[in-house]
């Protein structure tokens, strides 16, 4: 593998993350959200796989049960921290698709919009009174601030000596 | 240039379409299978980079059971359909 291998793979872990990143940002179905969280994923693994590789390296096995012979292997921390980011990957997808499946049954959609609007509308309800802030006007109604004293005003009232 | 290069050159660019299919296709089931294509293709990657034992899960767990549970999520969230149908319910991207 020549050095144009190695950077198209580096080029293809980062594509992989910023495309990943760009959906979860931009997703407005949650499904979707769930899919750009797996493929920012596995580019993050990759990425970290292809941090600990070493050109010409075999792979960090011990064969024949000896450590005498001295061959050069890849690094092998990276690779079972990563073994355990894919588990670990899996579980989160799977709490997150729970998650989305139950605010269905509760709300009826997957839009992110209209979610929001539903459980705004469901706390009001359940509160009894309207909100102070809305997406229209984020900041309320509030009393402003009282003016400041004048420098003319702060010298008529300082004691002058 | 070798013919690794070459494997690695059309792999790069299999997982980046998969990708962008999965975050821009209509259809969430295919989006689902487009995921399950990119993880298949990282494993390639991990074999290439001298990670057999890695490979192993990743197509197993990150392609395999992380495809089931998409596939039976989507199934639970009404999105089991093969062709596209346009509704205002479904906006998507």
């Amino acid at each position: 593998m020549s050095e144009f291998g190695l950077v198209a793979l580096l080029v293809g872990a980062l594509g992989l993350i910023a495309i990943g990143i760009a959906g979860l940002v931009l997703a407005r179905n949650l499904f979707r959200l769930v899919l750009a969280l797996a493929v920012a994923e596995a580019g993050a693994n990759l990425l970290l796989v292809l941090a600990g590789f070493r050109q010409g390296a075999s792979a960090p096995i011990i064969e024949g049960g000896s450590t005498l012979h001295q061959v050069a292997m890849v690094d092998p921390i990276p690779q079972a921290m990563v073994l355990t980011a894919i588990v670990i990957g899996v579980g989160v997808q799977a709490l997150a698709l729970a998650l989305a499946v139950r605010a269905r049954e509760a709300y009826g959609s997957l839009d992110m919009d209209q979610l929001r609007a539903r459980m705004e509308a469901d706390i009001i309800a359940a509160a009894g009174t309207a909100p102070t802030t809305s997406q229209e006007a984020p900041s309320g109604a509030r009393p402003l601030p009282p003016p400041l004293p004048s420098p003319a005003r702060i010298a008529a009232e300082e004691p002058s000596s | 240039m070798t013919a690794l290069d070459l494997v690695i050159l059309a792999l790069v660019a299999l997982l980046i379409t998969g990708a962008l299919a999965a975050m821009l296709l209509r259809n969430l089931l295919g989006a689902a299978v487009a995921t399950a294509l990119v993880s298949l293709g990282v494993s390639v990657f991990f074999v290439i980079l001298r990670a057999p034992d890695v490979a192993l899960t990743e197509a197993a767990v990150g392609a395999g059971l992380s495809g089931l549970l998409l596939a039976l999520a989507a199934r639970r969230l009404g999105l089991w359909r093969i062709e596209v149908q346009q509704s205002e319910e479904e906006r998507q991207c």
